[in-house]
Parts: structure tokens; C-alpha cells; sequence
């Protein structure tokens, strides 16, 4: 049992990793709290499930269009809502108002749109439902899938960041707002760009997560809400305290729900993150970008 | 005399940067002290710790018998500890009067209503402000937006006042009225600690001076004493001029 | 007592007393419309006494909210109807100084984030105590209390908090609220505890927002924790109090009353898109205003009504 338990958590912690990757480089390199993070992740769960169920296309095949997709998404949201603020913001307060106003608004948006197309209902699929032998125990194969892609995609991410002159560059933003420019970096565009990484993450997080979890049109909100909380405890603007801040709380629901109630998931997360808060509150592993 | 403000072992780190280090002074009740030493050598964090704008990482600050480190700075405020800041902080949204009533509501006087307003008006007499009374405090100049901090913290009835380069950028008829009126103060009762840079100010005001540089004191002695100290000099001017 | 005083007095009598006997006039609907419009001209007025002056954006709303409706189908059985309204104050009260403890020193988006959460938290906590503890999810509420009953009681509790923000906005809390509002660090070197003054603020709106939940919860007659924990009920009643700008007296009532009929006319003619609509207005809303919305509540509305006080920060 406990191996299926922390089986299971790696998977979900995986997930939430490729999410609030996603979301600490929008929130840490764009500077701008996009409270709608989670409808996208909601949108390409449905995308993977229409493609699935209408058209007996595999999720997997799913993701190469989802991952553009939310890039392209990411990107015009950046472009045509937050830029226009950004650049008449006079004060860091008066943008923090616009731009949760704004992101609220596209919230409410996506998920009246999710909500006239698919109904209030709770959705999944069943694809690669079949237990796999694995550590001594059985999990589903869907699950195991998931966990390969979120590895895949996190490391590739990390390694575009890590390794490229383009990547150095957006975490130049997130550690230095303020000297990138001196260095030639745009940092508009570099904004842009991490809305748009964001956007992808997302999406290819909604499809991996599609694949095992039941969703409804109007869950984007919790994910919004489980990935910020871990953006916070790894360290805003930081991968690996990300990656890590994802597999500890997908660990920590995992157990709580297979130890104590199911219902007391949401709870654990949310005692998690006060603690961390109150007891280090630049998170887990500092501020610093690695 | 007993020693009214006592500063032992006062360390403030920042990440890997010590600020100040184990720095200890003190000063008597009634005495006007002058806190030196060139640009980054600790002397506003010393004047933050005091006031509780940031906690000590390490030493003692007491003021009489009470330990002002570790309380938050509501609570040294009200143990009689006011402060004018570097970069002046009016409340630009509020009147000059009101800004004044701030300090008489939630100092030690606790005033409120037709007594505070009074009282307020009284406070920017002293500092020659009470022609703008009625003013929006964000319309003021500069130079008046110091005054009005300075009755602001006047009107706290403070035991100890801690001015941070109060007296800079005003011209030579101001620096006058200037000095003048904290000389005043001193006659009242009032113990001041000031950063400073305007030796004319120093000399005219400060019995005594303590230096520091990159956080360490350097000398303690009586001002002309202290100016002169090989060290201050080298610390200011660098090794060549010593 | 000066006599612009009594006859701004005079005048909330009056408006008090009219409102009070627009009972003896109005429809059914009339009635229920205006306890809805009522609902949220009190949860605004609590949001915007908090939130206006220290500029914490809340989203706890609804989670107070819940907890006096949900205090109130929990208790109707076992308490008599007066009682009942005063522990579910007390709940409220009690939840908003733990919460108001753990998190006041959280800033901006942290803040933001938390508050939401917590609405979401609770509400799981009680689907949770339900599902495990009592077995069933939702609850009946008989209470005889009539729709008039209730109206009177939100007008009451309206007028309630209204006064209290008038009195507050000349008191030395007022005063120590503006301070904190403007710069914290001359609000602590003044003497002003402000972790104290938020909590007490945090509470006291927190109340006052709980007493909504308590007293419309019979309307219900029927609740479980996905209507009275509804998010859409925080993010309706921010966007009231700021538009009609929190930190006036009048803004909350100013924001509540035209945006409350809009979204009732949205929701009775777009049911299925309602959502979309709205978020569409929030959008428009700050593209419109040129030069952002806190631009527009602290200069538009000083320009448009030259008694206020403009509120301009300096940084």
C-alpha cells in the first residue's frame, strides 16, 4: 500500500510540477499574477477529452497540439491584455489591481465558455486504463504515462532554461527586472515569452492530468490555486524549488488521502502553504533561481 | 551621569553584509550627540534599529531602565523615542495639521479631537509652519514637508529624538533657524540623537560625536576631539591625507 | 453638533425609515429583489472597511458568508431565531481573528490567493464534516421568519454597519486606518499597533459579512456548501466596493446598488452566459478607464464629487 501511495503521489506531485512550472515563470519573469492559469489547464483537459472521445485521437497526440496551442494562447494573452497595462502602469499597485481585474474577468470567461460547451458535469475519460506491474504493485498505465510526460517536458523545460542563451535571458528577468535592459535583454518580449512557455506548460499539464483525474468546467480555480501555492513554497521565479515544491505536495495529498480521508486533501495543501508562509516566507528554497 | 540611551553590541547583518558591528555607545540624558561617518558606514540602520524599524541581529539598546530591542516600534514609540527620517515621509494624502494629530493620537499624549488640533497648531509654531496648517501635506516643499516631520515628531513629546540629516539641503538662513530650534530643544528637556553631515551643524550643536565606519565606531570623544582623531580623517579622506 | 450634522443625521433617518416601509408597497419580487440588493450593499459596506483603507484585496467574502449561512441550517433546530444570529456572529468572529492572526502579514497576491483559498477550504471542510460526521449534504432550513422579517433585518444591519463606518471614518481608528492606508512605517513610529487595527477591522468586517449569510440564509430554505459558499459571491461583492470606491462612505452603496440590478438583469437574461458577461464587463471595465481602475477610484470619483478627499499617493 505505501508503495502504491507514493507511486501515485510522484504521479500527481509530477503533475503539479509541470504546472506550477508554468506558473512561476509567468508569475516570477512576467511579474503578473495570471489568475486564469488554471482555466487554461482546464481548456486542454477538454481538448484531450473531445479529441479522445470524438475522434479516438490519443492524448498523446493530443499534447502536440496543446502544447503550441497554449504557447500561442500564452502569448496573446500576454500581448493583447497584460502589455496594454503593463505599459501604462504607473505604480506597481495599480497594476496589481488591473491585472487581477483583468485576469478575474478572463477567469470568468473561459469558464462560461467550458461551461456553455461541455456542461457543469464531471468529465474523464478512460485511455491506457490497464494496470501495469510495476515496484511490486499495480498502477494504471495512464498514471504511468503521465509521470514519463511530466518528467519529460519538466526536464526539457529545465534544460531550455539552464542551457540556452534564451533561457538565461528570462531568468535574468526574473532575478534582475530591473538591470536586464542594461544588458540588452527586452524585457517586454522576455515576458511575452514566459507567458507563452507558461501557457504551454499548462496546457500540457491539462492534458496529462485529463488522463487520470476527473474534471469539471469550473475546477480551473483549484489548480490555480494548488499551483501558486506551490510557486510560493518552492520560491517564486524558481524551477527546482518548483519541481521539488510539486512532488512534496503531491506526495502529502497523496498519503492524506489514502491514510486519512480523501475529503482532507485540500485541507493538507492548504496547511502546507500556511506553514511555509509563516515559517519562511520567501518559500522552501529561497528566492534565488538556479 | 547616568547613561539614559545605552547602546551595547548593536550587530545587524544583511545576507553576508554586516551593516553595523558590535557597536556600543551611550548617551545622557539631555545631551545632543552627533552619529558620523562617511556615506554607507551604518549610521541610518543604527538610527533604524533604534527606533525598531528593524530588529538587531545581535546587542542590547535600552533607553533609561527599559529595553527597547526586540519591541516592535508602536511600542518604542511610545516609550518616548521619536524619529525624523532621510528621505522625509509625510503623509502627502493628509493635511499638515492632521499629519501632526497623527503623533498626538497614538503617541504618549493620546489627544484627540479640538485638544490634539490645538496642540498641533502649536507644534508647527514652533517649527514656523502654522501659515500652512490647512494644506494638503503633499502640496508642501520639500524643505517644509521636514518641518512638518519634525513637528510631527515634536508633537510625540519625545524623551529621545532621532534626526536623520535633518538639517540637509536647507540654505544658510534656514540652517540658522535650524539650529536654532533644535538648540531649543535641547533647553526643553529633549535628548537628541542626530546623523548628520553639516559640520557647521555639529559644531554648533553636538557636545559629543560618535564615528563609524563600515559599521564600526571609530572614535567617541568630544566633537572637536573626535574630528580631529587620525582615524576619522583617514575614514573621510582616505590614507593619503592622514 | 453643527447643523450640516443633524441634517446629514436627519437624512439617514429618513432614508432608514423609507426604506422600512417599502415592505407595505412592494411585490414579492419587489421584496426579494431588494433583499438581494440589500445582501450586497452590507457585504460591500464590510468589504470596503477593511479592505479600502489597508488595500488588501480580499476574496474571503464568501467564506464568511457560508459560515453564517451554513451556522444558521446547522443550528435552526436548536436555537431560538435571535440566538442563532449571535453565534453565528461569534463563529465568524472567532474564524476572522484566527485567519486575521495567521495571514495579516501576507501582502498583494499572496493575500489575494489566500483569501480565495480559504472560501474553497472551508467549504470542503464542510462537505467533508457533512458527508462524514452527519451523513447527508445538504440541509433544510424552516425558520419562521418572513421575507419581510429578513428584509428588515438586513436594512437593520445595513444601517448598522453604515453608521459604523461613518463613525469610524472620524474616529482615531479612522485616523490610524488613513495612516496605515498611506505609509506603515510612519503609522508604527507613531505609535499605531497595526497589526492590532487590521485585526480588529478584519473582524468587525468579517462579522458584519457573516450576519448577511445568517440572516438570508432562510430565503434558502434548502443549502449545502456549493450554493452558500458560491465564490462568485466575493468576486461580485470586490467588484462593487471598488468600483464605487471603497475608501468613501457613500462608494460602497454607490458601486453595490447599479451593479447589483445589471448583474440581476444579466443573470434573469442570460442565464447560460452569464459568466461570460461578467467577465467580460470586468475586462472592459479596466481597458475603459485610461488610466486604471485604483487611478479612477482615488482621482475620478475626487473630480466627479468635489466634497471627497482626494487620495493621491505620492511614491
Amino acid at each position: 500500500m505505501l508503495v502504491t501511495a507514493v507511486l501515485s503521489g510522484l504521479v500527481l506531485g509530477g503533475t503539479y510540477a509541470l504546472l506550477a512550472m508554468g506558473l512561476t515563470l509567468q508569475y516570477g519573469i512576467a511579474r503578473i499574477m495570471n489568475l486564469a492559469y488554471g482555466e487554461l489547464i482546464i481548456v486542454a483537459a477538454f481538448l484531450s477529452y473531445a479529441l479522445f472521445t470524438y475522434a479516438g485521437i490519443s492524448p498523446v497526440w493530443a499534447l502536440l497540439i496543446a502544447l503550441p496551442g497554449g504557447f500561442v494562447l500564452g502569448y496573446a494573452i500576454y500581448g493583447l491584455l497584460m502589455a496594454p497595462l503593463v505599459r501604462r502602469a504607473r505604480n506597481a499597485a495599480s497594476l496589481e489591481i488591473d491585472s487581477i481585474l483583468t485576469t478575474f474577468g478572463l477567469l470568468f470567461v473561459i469558464q462560461g465558455l467550458l461551461l456553455v460547451t461541455f456542461g457543469a458535469n464531471f468529465t474523464s475519460y478512460s485511455y491506457l486504463n490497464d494496470a501495469v506491474q510495476i515496484f511490486g504493485t499495480r498502477l494504471a498505465a495512464n498514471r504511468l504515462l503521465a509521470l514519463v510526460l511530466a518528467v519529460v517536458l519538466g526536464a526539457a523545460i529545465y534544460l531550455v532554461l539552464t542551457r540556452t542563451l534564451w533561457g538565461t535571458a528570462l531568468r535574468a528577468v526574473a532575478v534582475a527586472p530591473g538591470s536586464a535592459p542594461l544588458v540588452g535583454i527586452d524585457v517586454e518580449r522576455a515576458a511575452r515569452m514566459a507567458f507563452a512557455l507558461g501557457g504551454a506548460l499548462a496546457a500540457a499539464g491539462g492534458v496529462v492530468i485529463s488522463m487520470y483525474q476527473t474534471f469539471t468546467a469550473t475546477s480551473g480555480v483549484v489548480f490555480t490555486m494548488k499551483a501558486l501555492i506551490i510557486v510560493i513554497m518552492g520560491g517564486v521565479g524558481n524551477i527546482l524549488g518548483a519541481l521539488s515544491a510539486g512532488l512534496l505536495l503531491g506526495l502529502a495529498e497523496t498519503m492524506v488521502a489514502t491514510y486519512v480521508d480523501p475529503g482532507l486533501t485540500l485541507a493538507t495543501t492548504y496547511g502546507l502553504f500556511l506553514a511555509v508562509l509563516l515559517w519562511r516566507p520567501t518559500g522552501l528554497f529561497g528566492r534565488a533561481v538556479r | 551621569m547616568s547613561p539614559f540611551l545605552q547602546v551595547s553590541g548593536l550587530t545587524r547583518r544583511f545576507g553576508g553584509l554586516v551593516a553595523v558591528n558590535d557597536l556600543s555607545f551611550s548617551v545622557a540624558k539631555g545631551e545632543i550627540v552627533g552619529l558620523l561617518g562617511p556615506n554607507g558606514s551604518g549610521k541610518t540602520t543604527v538610527l533604524n534599529m533604534i527606533s525598531g524599524h528593524l530588529p538587531p541581529s545581535d546587542g542590547q539598546i535600552a533607553l533609561a531602565d527599559t529595553r527597547l530591542s526586540g519591541l516592535g516600534p508602536h511600542k518604542i514609540a511610545r516609550q518616548g523615542v521619536a524619529r525624523t527620517f532621510q528621505l522625509v515621509r509625510a503623509l502627502p494624502s493628509l493635511s499638515v495639521t492632521e499629519n501632526v494629530i497623527v503623533a498626538l493620537a497614538f503617541g504618549r499624549k493620546r489627544l484627540w479631537g479640538e485638544a490634539a488640533r490645538l496642540e498641533a497648531l502649536k507644534r508647527l509654531e514652533q517649527v514656523g509652519l502654522a501659515h500652512r496648517a490647512g494644506q494638503q501635506a503633499g502640496d508642501l516643499t520639500y524643505i517644509d514637508q521636514k518641518r512638518m516631520e519634525l513637528a510631527r515628531a515634536l508633537a510625540a513629546d519625545p524623551q529621545l529624538l532621532l534626526l536623520d540629516e535633518w538639517l540637509a539641503g536647507l540654505n544658510p538662513t534656514e540652517l540658522q533657524t535650524g539650529i536654532e530650534l533644535i538648540r531649543g530643544l535641547k533647553s526643553s528637556g529633549i535628548t537628541i540623537l542626530m546623523v548628520e553631515h553639516v559640520m557647521e551643524a555639529i559644531r554648533a550643536l553636538c557636545g559629543r560625536c560618535v564615528i563609524m565606519n563600515a559599521g564600526i565606531k571609530i572614535a567617541d570623544a568630544p566633537t572637536a576631539e573626535a574630528l580631529s582623531d587620525p582615524a576619522v580623517v583617514t575614514a573621510y579622506l582616505g590614507e593619503q591625507h592622514a | 453638533m453643527t447643523p450640516r450634522f443633524l441634517l446629514e443625521i436627519s437624512a439617514f433617518i429618513a432614508v432608514i425609515a423609507a426604506l422600512a416601509l417599502l415592505p407595505l408597497f412592494a411585490s414579492p419580487y419587489g421584496i426579494t429583489l431588494m433583499i438581494g440588493m440589500l445582501g450586497y450593499v452590507a457585504l460591500a459596506i464590510g468589504w470596503a472597511l477593511f479592505s479600502g483603507p489597508t488595500r488588501y484585496v480580499s476574496l474571503a467574502t464568501v467564506a464568511f458568508f457560508g459560515i453564517g449561512a451554513y451556522t444558521c441550517a446547522v443550528f435552526s433546530e436548536v436555537l431560538a431565531y435571535p440566538l442563532l444570529l449571535l453565534v453565528a456572529g461569534l463563529i465568524g468572529l472567532g474564524v476572522a481573528l484566527v485567519v486575521g492572526l495567521a495571514t495579516l502579514r501576507l501582502a498583494g497576491v499572496y493575500f489575494v490567493i489566500f483569501t480565495f483559498g480559504l472560501a474553497e477550504l472551508i467549504r470542503q471542510l464542510v462537505t467533508w464534516y457533512e458527508v462524514n460526521i452527519t451523513g447527508t449534504l445538504g440541509r433544510y432550513i424552516f425558520l419562521p421568519v418572513t421575507p419581510e422579517g429578513i428584509y428588515w433585518q438586513l436594512l437593520a444591519l445595513t444601517a448598522a454597519a453604515f453608521a459604523m463606518s461613518w463613525a469610524i471614518s472620524r474616529s482615531r481608528l479612522g485616523l490610524a486606518l488613513k495612516v496605515i492606508g498611506e505609509d506603515e512605517v510612519v503609522a508604527s513610529h507613531s505609535g499605531i499597533d497595526i497589526a492590532r487595527v487590521k485585526l480588529g477591522l478584519f473582524a468587525l468586517s468579517a462579522v458584519i459579512m457573516t450576519l448577511v449569510g445568517a440572516i438570508q440564509a432562510p430565503r434558502w430554505t434548502y443549502v449545502e456548501p456549493s450554493i452558500a459558499f458560491n465564490p462568485t459571491v466575493s468576486f461580485l461583492t470586490l467588484i462593487m466596493a471598488l468600483l464605487g470606491g471603497a475608501n468613501r462612505l457613500m462608494g460602497p452603496i454607490l458601486g453595490a446598488v447599479p451593479l447589483f440590478l445589471l448583474f440581476e438583469w444579466l443573470s434573469a437574461n442570460f442565464p447560460n452566459h452569464y459568466s461570460i458577461i461578467l467577465g467580460l464587463i470586468f475586462i472592459t471595465i479596466v481597458f475603459v478607464l485610461p488610466n486604471g481602475v485604483l487611478d479612477f477610484i482615488e482621482k475620478g470619483w475626487a473630480r466627479r464629487l468635489p466634497v471627497a478627499k482626494p487620495a493621491e499617493v505620492h511614491k
